[in-house]
């Protein structure tokens, strides 16, 4: 059933530049009838549905299952699909290479699908395979800049060794006997040594595409190269096919965790992601870049979710464990939410300005008033902030890292108050990396013509904005129902433990453990807010007075005309800079004064290294260079040294079996 | 009828804190000035001085937005629910459970966001060097604060705040370190908050030592009224907090009867005078900090905090 | 051994890796001196319990001599060396005091981690005494290693010696020949180097350790 839908996918690959708007159309048809199948699926808590087609190898099938987990997925990726479709409607009319971007848009939407529904390794690594060539292929779109070619071949890179890894993980899941359908490696048994290294691999290669330290480099590169409609696909959605495949792969297929110490591994990298993502997003000034560093953020978010799932299943805490996954699973749908909201914003913005870099906008919220209302609810989901939905997530969160106590093993009673410190620190400077966003954009004054001119979006686009915006407020103030089409997720991962029904809870509270111990009311929250700032606005403008005009700013007297005189994103970020900077990035300022008289411009100069490439990654390519430079000397060997090499292989070969019987 | 008279009650806390807020910030005031052998203000001037505000045509700069107008009421609606959840004379009451320590934090939160953004809006320089420091300090002080919630949340077993009060009443808690470093990091985390010295000079429009009052420049008229007001109320929250948690005594709990809320409104009334007091006192005593120096400040109240939680960690253990 | 006296012990052992972390924060040395002098101050109290739960007498001694010493005597003369010697008053910390006081609250971690499981057949005020005096003796070394001032060093030298004392005075039984000839140790460590800071002052016109590696020939820059 799913599978047909999938099909018409590929079909409708059209080719001409102008069926623009009849692509998106039939996209936005397809991921909405989906949607709702998905929906129906889970929330009915219906049976998980199987399919076999006799269609890849040839004593393997195709196998598919729609199982809750699929179906939460399924929702997310079909959700964005679909609002990224509607927004296409309105944001392609301006693309300049449509026939880049039109084949491959239903095409990637057709991988993400058929991820979530594979049921057996290979067609699960061909579907991943497919959607990360789709959107190569939309990242190289535009590629004659050359930081887009850069960004691509970044991209593929990370890709082939993502692939590389799983492919290695399903094959030692599969072993011997070569069982790659799901059902068979759920069956099967395996050493706790080969289950952390399966781990590690899945951690790996499912980490590098959703963007886990320190395999996150091709994210914020390449995100941004693709058309915003795409990039919030990407960022997204896509992330959260990666996590689903580490779910699926080690909660699903390892079965129990044997270990204490996977829970710790997967917590300490959330953490540490979570920071370094943040901190990377507050140094940014290209809106693209630095909501696709957000995302890193906040993937980190959900692997601490996941890390500490892994630690309570470990120590058998399954109602815990429940809490915690609930927390990711909760994050998962709320990041796909704002961020697509905030990826559409920026196309929006792109589109009416032309400019990416924050330095050269502001003053938008006048010409683009409702762009700057959705703009600003999705910073404000993003940031966490009561009663929209990035807040309840992080609350669960925060409430399963206070479980943490119970757990007996030491290093990781140590660990979860530091990773929830880095946590709480994540959300605040991502508040503060929102309000630089928000308010350098949208706010202040114009600084440069472009963003004189700008114009509000087309209805479709904005239509788009506000659906999420409005999903963003219901996840917010109805948590409850939201935690309980959950319960099923949580379930098949927890091996049936999961939290108690929430909405049964007075005036939709939601109340994880015990009323007493923790609760929180998101519908009660927003309407004593609501309450009280009208009641406050009526009373004052009845009684008091409701007069205003309009005069030039105080500016404590001395005003100044210059827009340029306003602060921008990197003076914003100075102090935060200044003292997380300069131990992380090793942040230094340089300020070059000419002598009074001299006709030439002072200069700042802020210099930041990124410690992942310096330490990681540069001294990976220069290794591989080198090698590879000795070994070029096998392209000018004699006939006679390549008849001896053949011959040396053979020898060895055959030692080798000798030796291993 | 019980219905009726919890949320009279209820609604009662609410006004009440509204009324005194104003009061707090009066004493604070007064006793400042005495202590630096000045007469000072009567204690009823900030009530004066917010009727003449809100009477007051306001002034918008030509480059304000809509989000200017709005943000008053948003940061003063956001700031007096999250005051108005704190249990002050009586815990247990009827909406006390609609948010737990995180969530009030997380409300402050929302009201700091869009100050912050208000700053921003008219474009001018010394909003922005208000919206970024602010930032950089709420980005330590939230953490802080939450680590503390955590320690406390280890002791009591709970975040929802009438749980905590009842148990630092009822139970026999002990001279415990951890306390004691829970509530000195409690300490440090209000004075950055509530802008006051060594942070922050409520007083001052020097550029140098601005963050809060950087940010409201602009505001005038009745908006400014409200920014005011809410400053009050989270001055009074924190107090409130303070008090709540680790000086409940008095407090009534919720369907007591008459005499004992009458009791705790006295016990109340007495923790806001000390609390007043004891916050004049630091602040005539103490010179302002550099703003890079408010970071190292904040990150002391942070390892305080981590440091109480893993103190109990150890005790819990033994 | 729960209770009042558990508790009251546990504050004041708790409250000196408090203070040993506030040593850290500082950037003035006169505030630096003073702060050490509370911390001898808390030890004083912390033996002085002791001696009164385990009543065993020998250990108010111990408590009077580090009260006079080391809480009174030591910092009055330190105010006055450097009075004297007009030594510059601002700490320059090696690598910032953010980075101190985190790698500070990980040194309590690990002296956690290792001492309880280590002391696991002991008795619970034993066990935290011990925990919370190995914290002391890592701070004090953090302090000596992270500053340039050898004034800073001098008082990092101390607390870690007070870290010690905590140590013997929560394990049963330190006999008083030990902790005197401990304490004169201290003091004539204590002189010798206020001796040679004189003599370095007065060769080199200043104590900063960085000024001295350039005449020893091994500047790094």
């Amino acid at each position: 059933m799913a599978l047909l839908t999938v099909g018409i996918y590929a079909i409708a690959t059209a080719r001409h530049a102008s069926c623009s708007r009849r692509v998106y159309s039939v996209a936005l048809a397809i991921s909405g009838v989906a949607l709702i199948l998905v929906l129906t699926h889970l929330l009915t808590a219906s049976a998980p549905a199987t399919l076999t087609l006799p269609l890849s190898l040839p004593w393997l099938g195709a196998h598919f299952r729609l199982d809750a987990l699929s179906a939460f997925f399924l929702i997310v990726v079909n959700l964005g699909g679909a609002v990224a479709s509607l927004f296409a409607l309105g944001y392609g009319q301006h693309e300049r290479a449509p026939e880049r971007v039109l084949p491959f848009f239903p095409a990637f939407l057709a991988g993400m699908n058929l991820v979530l529904l594979a049921d057996d390794a290979f067609t699960f690594l061909f579907a991943w395979e497919f959607m990360s060539l789709t959107s190569w292929a939309l990242v190289m779109a535009h590629h004659q800049e050359s930081a887009n070619a850069r960004a691509g071949y970044l991209y593929l890179v990370m890709a082939c060794f993502g692939t590389l890894t799983l492919l290695l993980a399903f094959g030692m899941m599969a072993g011997p006997n070569g069982g790659y359908d799901f059902a068979a490696i759920r069956a099967g048994e395996m050493t706790p040594g080969l289950a952390a290294v399966v781990l590690i691999l899945a951690l790996l290669g499912a980490g590098s595409k959703a963007g886990l330290v320190p395999l996150h480099v091709w994210l914020p590169l390449a995100h941004p190269a693709a058309p915003s409609h795409v990039s919030a696909l990407m960022s997204g959605v896509m992330t959260k096919v990666a996590v689903y495949g580490f779910i699926r792969i080690v909660f699903d297929l390892l079965g129990e965790p044997m270990a204490w110490w996977w829970g710790g591994l997967v917590l300490a990298l959330g953490g540490i992601t979570a920071v370094l993502g943040v901190l990377y997003a507050l140094m940014q000034h290209d809106l693209k870049r630095l909501l696709a560093y957000h995302t890193v953020e906040n993937i980190g978010i959900i692997f601490i979710g996941l890390g500490l799932a892994l630690a309570f299943q470990a120590n058998h805490m399954y109602a815990s464990a429940a809490l915690a996954l609930t927390a990711a699973l909760f994050h998962i749908l709320n990041h796909s939410l704002f961020k697509s909201l905030l990826f559409l914003g920026t196309g929006a913005v792109l589109t009416a300005t032309g400019e990416r870099d924050m330095e050269r906008l502001g003053g938008l919220i006048h010409p683009m008033p409702w762009t700057a209302l959705a703009f600003l609810m999705g910073a404000a989901a993003i940031s966490a902030l009561p009663p929209l939905n990035g807040f309840v997530s992080e609350w669960l969160t925060f409430q399963a890292i206070l479980l943490t106590p119970e757990l007996p093993q030491w290093l990781l009673k140590f660990l979860a108050p530091a990773v929830g410190a880095l946590l709480a620190l994540s959300a605040a400077l991502a508040a503060a990396c929102f309000v630089k966003a928000f308010g350098i954009t949208f706010l202040g004054r114009p600084r440069s013509p472009a963003a004189t001119q700008a114009q509000e979006t087309d209805r479709y686009s904005l239509v788009a904005m506000f659906t999420l915006a409005a999903l963003c407020l219901l996840a917010g103030i109805l948590p409850g129902l939201v935690v309980d089409s959950l319960a099923p997720v949580v379930g098949l991962l927890n091996g049936g433990a999961q939290l108690a029904t929430q909405h049964t809870q007075p005036w939709l509270t939601l109340a994880p453990i015990v009323d007493a111990k923790s609760a929180y009311n998101g519908l009660l929250v927003l309407l004593f807010m609501a309450l009280s700032g009208t009641a406050a606005a009526l009373l004052i403008h009845r009684f008091a007075s409701s007069a205003s005009r309009r005069g030039p700013a105080w500016d404590c007297g001395f005003p100044d005309a210059s827009p340029a005189t306003q602060y921008t994103a990197g003076s914003f970020a100075q102090p935060i800079r200044r003292v997380f900077g300069s131990i992380v990035f090793q942040a230094r300022e340089r300020v070059t004064m000419p002598p009074p008289g001299d006709g030439r411009p002072a200069r700042l100069e802020v210099q930041l290294r990124d410690p992942v490439w310096d330490y990681g990654y540069a001294p990976i390519t220069m290794a591989v260079i080198a090698a590879s430079t000795r070994a070029n000397h096998l392209q000018y060997l004699t006939i006679r040294r390549y008849l001896s090499l053949v011959f040396g292989a053979l020898v060895v070969l055959l030692l080798g079996m000798a030796l291993w019987r | 009828m019980a219905l009726i008279t919890d949320f009279l009650v209820q609604g009662g806390q609410m006004l009440l804190i509204l009324l005194l807020a104003p009061l707090l910030t009066g004493w604070v005031r007064t006793l400042k000035a005495q202590l630096l052998r000045r007469r000072g203000p009567s204690l009823l001037q900030p009530y004066r001085d917010l009727l003449k505000l809100l009477r007051k045509e306001v002034v918008l700069a030509e480059s304000a937005s809509w989000l200017f107008r709005v943000a008053p009421y948003l940061i003063f609606a956001a700031i007096w629910v999250a005051a108005a959840l704190v249990p002050t004379f009586a815990s247990g009451l009827m909406f006390n459970w609609t948010a737990d320590l995180i969530a009030i934090v997380a409300l402050l939160g929302t009201a700091r966001f869009f100050l912050a953004l208000a700053g921003l809006d008219v474009g001018t320089s010394f909003g922005g060097i208000g919206s970024s420091r602010e930032m950089m300090i709420a980005s330590l002080a939230e953490p802080a604060m939450l680590m503390m919630v955590f320690t406390l949340s280890l002791l009591a077993g709970a975040t929802e705040l009438t749980t905590v009060a009842r148990f630092m009443l009822a139970a026999d808690v002990g001279l415990r370190v951890s306390l004691a470093l829970a509530l000195l990091a409690l300490l440090i985390v209000a004075i950055a908050e509530n802008a006051r010295i060594p942070v922050d000079n409520p007083a001052t429009h020097l550029e140098l030592t601005m963050v809060h009052e950087a940010m409201v420049l602009e505001y005038s008229g009745r908006h400014l009224a409200l920014i005011e007001l809410a400053a009050s109320l989270k001055l009074l929250l924190y107090i409130s907090l303070i008090g709540c948690i680790f000086a409940p005594w008095g407090m009534a709990t919720a369907g007591a009867g008459l005499p004992a809320y009458f009791i705790g409104v006295a016990a109340y009334l007495g923790k806001l005078a000390l609390g007043g007091f004891l916050l004049a006192l630091f602040e005539t005593s103490i010179a302002k900090m550099r703003v890079f120096r408010v970071d190292q400040f904040l990150g002391v109240a942070l390892m305080l905090g981590l440091l109480g939680a893993l103190l109990l960690f150890v005790s819990r253990s033994l | 051994m729960h209770g009042l006296e558990f508790d009251i012990a546990h504050f004041l052992a708790g409250s000196m890796v408090v203070i040993s972390l506030l040593l850290l924060y500082q950037d003035r040395l006169y505030a630096l001196i003073n702060v050490f002098a509370g911390h001898s101050l808390t030890l004083a109290l912390a033996v002085g319990w002791q001696a009164y739960i385990q009543e065993a007498h020998h250990l108010y001694v111990t408590a009077g001599i580090a009260l006079v010493f080391k809480a009174i005597f030591i910092p009055v003369a330190l105010h006055r060396i450097i009075r004297k010697l007009g030594i510059h008053r601002t700490l320059e910390v090696v690598g910032g005091v953010g980075r101190d006081m985190l790698a500070g609250a990980a040194l309590v971690a690990l002296a956690i981690l290792v001492m309880l499981p280590v002391t696991a057949g002991a008795d619970a005020l034993a066990r935290e005494d011990l925990a919370f005096a190995l914290a002391v003796v890592l701070l004090g070394l953090l302090l000596m290693i992270s500053r340039h001032n050898a004034v800073s060093l001098v008082i990092g030298f101390m607390s870690l010696e007070n870290g010690l004392v905590l140590a013997a005075a929560g394990a049963r039984g330190m006999p008083l020949a030990v902790e005197i000839s401990v304490a004169f140790s201290v003091l004539i460590a204590l002189i010798v180097i206020g001796i040679f800071l004189f003599r370095i002052r007065e060769r080199f016109d200043s104590v900063d350790m960085q000024a001295m590696d350039a005449f020893r020939g091994e500047r790094r820059r």
